[in-house]
């Protein structure tokens, strides 16, 4: 009789993601016991807390674990090791500055969100809760719900584990996707469209999941690793098994060819989702791929190399060309966003030992200047006639001229998009010299010649837009005319948070990359 | 010798006051008259670094800095110079005060706000003040990666500057000129990484004294060797990479154009001399043919192209591409004169573009028809007789052209002189056609000084004259010149001490040697 043992639980280890889900469920209860007048205000307060304190809790696990006490947790469910904790470092802190924006209202007092998500878009009903002043405090405990299951992607040491973190960051992400206050049928549109393909990608990654349990016999990474050395000649189902899981994992990151969600998504989501979503989705993705390209399969590096690269340069190809055409600023830089997938691959395409730390570094990077040019996005307004503050001026010829208006709003929009480019002395910069760094070790220079031209033909999207908002007057401009709010406090804490990272980050990274380079080792 | 920390002040001193003067609104009134200050207070300082360097030993770098600054990834902050970069420095920010003083009115008072022009203003000195401490940390690296990392960032100060400030095509010309030099700065990307791979790593892994003749694969030498040249080809315009310049020249404002030809584009030949030669040496020897041919296209190239422009800045800058023909011919043929020709050619070409373009920034100014950016006040056709109207700029700008076209007892005299005579050992051919080039050069610059400044003027300048519209050169303007014309005088007379700098380094280099 096989008796059941109860796994030793960590609780410790398991601290930061404890408290997210914790904040998660409290910002259930306070959406229903709270009093209207003071319910925003505590969901605001939890939303932002459960952040910073995982950081805190993360950065003392950091001090516990990495250098010596990694370790597998939960009967080999989960890891903790330096990876994992970085990437869950970098999580939070985008998570932080994320929420901010998406917790800033304008100076009028309109939120990013619709007053009422269930009502049809232009119906009565929708424009009674308008009037009537509703508010969708549930956005937040979404969000760390997603948060939640972000924090345990990268952590995930077992294919069912990995499997349920990703629908749980994935499921609130459709919710949020829905709630854009203005253009309500685009952002439902948005919402369907990244439901529908996300579910089915999750259901190539189940099959996936199936095929390598059918391989190994286990869900567990390190049985997979094993099984790669000992089973003979299956190695066709293992390495569909893995092109399949991957696949999912790619979906998530928005890679080439699985991409095609991304622009729909990140110009319906309301602006704040897509600044969070694009940077932590990013994160948590690949950091649950480095955990499976580098503990499960590294025994099938031979046969995954070469998807890598094709993605990887599909991805930088397809998204900066496609990016250049765009004329609306979210869509160029969610096109933008598939190209940095591109770049990113380019760190691990040939699993080399510095490989996750360069990546670490530039997802951190990517995730800080993507959250400060979304939040930049959403204070740049249209006026209608009487010169009431209306909807995001996406538009790129409604940027022209915002660089005399508002030099310093346009200089950090500057900075983020010099970041993108990978201009020195920007966090983008070191972040690309360490990926590129990377690949030419494990002798991917190819790759690297390719993302020096996808680079170079990025700057000039990059550029237009630098170009729109100093160089140009904004009378040029046919559609009705835009101008800056100014940003709430909490956006404005965000925005400085990301423009001054950005800069540290490109002009003194040692102690990030000192942090990273003790962190490298992966625990099975 | 002196510790002080001269090259870092060089470059931190501007780099700050500009800073100041951007976010300091109540110094944005006078931000003419503080940028000049600065501007010569810099100056001083180098002239006084200048005092501290040991000529007698100017191969070695020299004023060293070194401090770590990502070990992580192998980068020092190491500063120093030698008798090339010394020169350089010098010439950078000896140019900066001139074309303050000569682009005083670049940004017109068109503006109904006092305010917004004096916020203008303060962007433009700013702008250029942290361009002077970045001119100095480019020629001052001895660490590969700061080299690359101030090579790509001095791009936005122009581009800025080119792009705010320039005439009516001023943003299609500043995002080719970005978008030019940043695909060559990448392609020079791949190279540092790889050449960086392949060197001794650890924490002073970029510094280019521990980079010299690291690479043995003579395959990747090669690789690596186009990869640097491709960018420094880009920045230093050489056929068939050109095209940016003219555009640029031709938006920018003079001063912006003076700095852009002469100094950040001679970064292009610095780095072919400090970066190329030293670090793949083989490689250098196996492209030469190939770049000399390139050399001499260029330069006759630039000089055909030139004698057909009708817009004065856009000729001013097909000259150049002309004389940087020149200056690549020289560093590629393989002799040591010509190299040191070569060097010597850069400081000049630098002091004679100057003249050209500030002065022909005072002659577009002085144009009836449209601002001094306009397309017609740059029209060569549009003007005539100028001499006898403003008789001291037509005097200083035959100076600075016949300095351009080397005429002797002039700066630019020297250089040329030392290229061909070095040329002529090694490839007849090249030293024939570069001689080709230098009787075309007297051909453009001749022709266009008799459209512009001699006959009869026009009706129209005439009476503008006398009503005193048109008047000659101010006190502000010809002080602005005086530096610039005194030093093409000095350099053409008593060339010694700055040969006495140069010859060392072109001893070493032609010996294939590290620096």
């Amino acid at each position: 009789m096989n008796s059941f043992v109860a796994p030793e639980i960590q609780w410790a280890a398991l601290s930061p993601i404890l408290v997210v889900v914790g904040a998660a469920i409290l910002g259930v209860v306070v959406a229903t016991f709270v009093p209207k007048t003071s319910r925003r205000t505590v969901q605001v307060f939890v939303a932002l807390a459960a952040p910073l304190v995982a950081l805190v809790l993360v950065a003392w696990r950091w001090s516990v674990v990495v250098g010596g006490g990694e370790s597998t947790l939960v009967a080999g469910q989960l890891a903790e090791d330096g990876p994992t904790l970085a990437i869950q470092m970098v999580l939070c802190l985008v998570a932080l500055v994320g929420f901010a924006v998406m917790a800033s209202r304008l100076p009028s007092g309109e939120e990013a969100f619709a007053p009422q998500g269930a009502a049809a878009p232009g119906s009565p009903y929708e424009e009674a809760a308008r009037k009537a002043g509703l508010e969708q405090t549930e956005v937040f405990p979404l969000a760390l719900f997603s948060l939640a299951g972000m924090l345990v992607f990268p952590m995930a040491n077992d294919l069912l584990v990995l499997f349920v973190a990703l629908e749980v960051l994935s499921l609130p992400l459709y919710v949020l996707t829905a709630l854009a206050r203005r253009r309500r049928v685009l952002s439902q549109e948005a919402s369907l469209k990244y439901f529908l393909l996300g579910a089915f990608s999750s259901a190539l990654f189940l099959f996936g999941v199936a095929l390598l349990y059918g391989f190994s016999g286990s869900l567990g990474y390190a049985d997979l690793g094993t099984a790669a050395e000992m089973t003979v000649g299956m190695d066709g189902m293992a390495v569909i098994g893995f092109l399949l899981v991957l696949v999912g994992l790619l979906f998530k990151v928005g890679a080439v060819p699985f991409h095609a969600w991304v622009p729909d998504v990140y110009q319906g989501a309301p602006t704040p989702v897509t600044g969070f979503m694009a940077a932590a989705t990013k994160t948590a993705a690949f950091g649950a791929i480095l955990r499976l390209l580098y503990v499960a399969a590294p025994g099938f590096g031979w046969d995954l190399e070469p998807v890598l690269w094709t993605v990887a340069i599909a991805s930088m190809l397809v998204g900066t060309v496609l990016a250049i055409v765009q004329t609306d600023i979210k869509r160029i830089l969610a096109y933008s966003s598939v190209a940095h997938a591109g770049f990113a691959l380019v760190a691990i395409a040939t699993l080399s030992p510095s490989g996750p730390s360069s990546l670490i570094f530039y997802l951190l990077a990517y995730g800080l200047a993507t959250v400060g040019a979304f939040a930049v996005i959403t204070l740049v307004r249209e006026r209608d006639a009487e010169g009431n503050v209306t909807g995001e001026a996406t538009h790129l010829s409604q940027w022209a001229g915002l660089g005399r208006r508002h030099p310093v709003l346009a200089g950090m929009m500057t900075l983020f998009l010099l970041s993108f480019t990978g201009i020195p002395l920007t966090a983008g910069f070191v972040g690309k010299f360490v990926a590129f760094v990377s690949a030419v070790e494990g002798g991917a220079w190819p790759l690297v010649v390719v993302a020096v031209v996808a680079s170079a033909a990025a700057a000039f999207f990059y550029v237009r837009i630098i170009v729109l908002m100093f160089f140009t007057e904004p009378e040029e401009s046919e559609r009705p005319g835009s101008d800056a709010v100014t940003p709430g406090a909490l956006t404005g804490v965000a925005l400085w948070v990301c423009a001054i990272a950005t800069v540290v980050l490109g002009v003194w990274p040692t102690p990030v990359l000192d942090l990273l380079a003790q962190a490298a080792k992966f625990v099975v | 010798m002196s510790t002080l920390p001269w090259i870092t002040v060089l470059i931190a001193l501007p780099i700050i006051a500009a800073a100041l003067l951007w976010f300091v609104p109540a110094l944005h009134k006078v931000a003419r008259a503080y940028g000049l200050v600065v501007s010569l207070v810099v100056v001083a300082i180098a002239v006084a670094m200048a005092t501290q360097f040991d000529v007698a030993d100017a191969a070695r770098v020299q004023l060293t800095q070194t401090a770590p600054w990502i070990p992580a990834m192998g980068v020092s902050y190491a500063v120093g110079v030698n008798g090339l970069g010394l020169v350089m420095v010098l010439l950078a920010v000896g140019l900066v005060p001139v074309v303050i003083a000569s682009d005083w009115r670049a940004v017109p008072d068109d503006d109904a706000d006092p305010a917004l022009v004096a916020r203008r203003r303060a962007t433009f000195i700013a702008l250029l003040l942290s361009l002077t401490g970045l001119m100095v940390a480019v020629f001052a690296a001895r660490d590969l990666f700061l080299f690359y990392v101030v090579f790509e960032v001095m791009l936005l100060p122009v581009y800025f500057l080119i792009g705010m400030f320039g005439g009516p095509n001023r943003r299609a010309a500043a995002v080719k000129f970005l978008l030019y030099s940043l695909a060559g700065g990448l392609v020079m990307l791949v190279g540092v990484v790889v050449t960086f791979l392949n060197g001794p790593g650890g924490e002073q892994g970029f510094l280019i004294d521990n980079l010299a003749g690291v690479i043995a694969d003579p395959t990747m030498e090669k690789w690596l060797f186009v990869a640097f040249f491709v960018a420094f080809a880009v920045k230093a315009p050489m056929w068939p990479v050109h095209t940016w310049l003219p555009d640029a020249t031709a938006q920018a404002t003079p001063g912006t154009s003076t700095l852009l030809v002469g100094v950040l584009d001679k970064v292009g030949t610095f780095g072919m001399l400090a970066l190329c030669l030293p670090l793949f040496p083989n490689a250098s020897r196996w492209a030469a043919p190939v770049i000399v041919v390139l050399a001499i296209v260029s330069l006759l190239y630039g000089a055909l192209v030139a004698i057909g422009q009708q817009d004065l800045m856009r000729f001013i800058a097909f000259t150049s591409v002309s004389h940087f023909g020149f200056i690549v011919l020289g560093i590629f043929i393989g002799s040591q004169v010509a190299l040191t020709g070569a060097m010597f050619y850069m400081l000049a070409h630098g002091l004679s573009i100057a003249g050209l373009f500030l002065l022909g920034g005072f002659l577009t100014e002085r144009s009836l028809e449209g601002g001094p950016t306009s397309p017609q006040a740059r029209r060569i056709a549009a003007w005539g007789g100028m001499q006898k109207v403003t008789p001291i700029l037509a005097g200083l700008f035959l100076v600075s052209g016949l300095a351009s076209v080397a005429l002797p007892g002039l700066s630019g005299f020297v250089g040329e002189y030392l290229v061909l005579i070095g040329s002529f050992p090694e490839s007849i051919a090249a030293g024939v056609v570069a001689t080709l080039g230098v009787v075309l050069a007297a051909v453009y610059f001749l022709l266009v000084y008799q459209k512009v400044f001699t006959g009869q003027p026009s009706e129209e300048i005439a009476q503008a004259a006398e009503s005193g519209r048109i008047t000659d050169l101010s006190a502000r303007e010809r002080w602005a010149m005086v530096p610039v014309v005194a030093a093409m005088l000095i350099l053409g007379f008593v060339p010694g001490p700055v040969l006495d700098l140069l010859t060392p380094i072109s001893q070493v280099l032609a010996m294939g040697g590290a620096q």
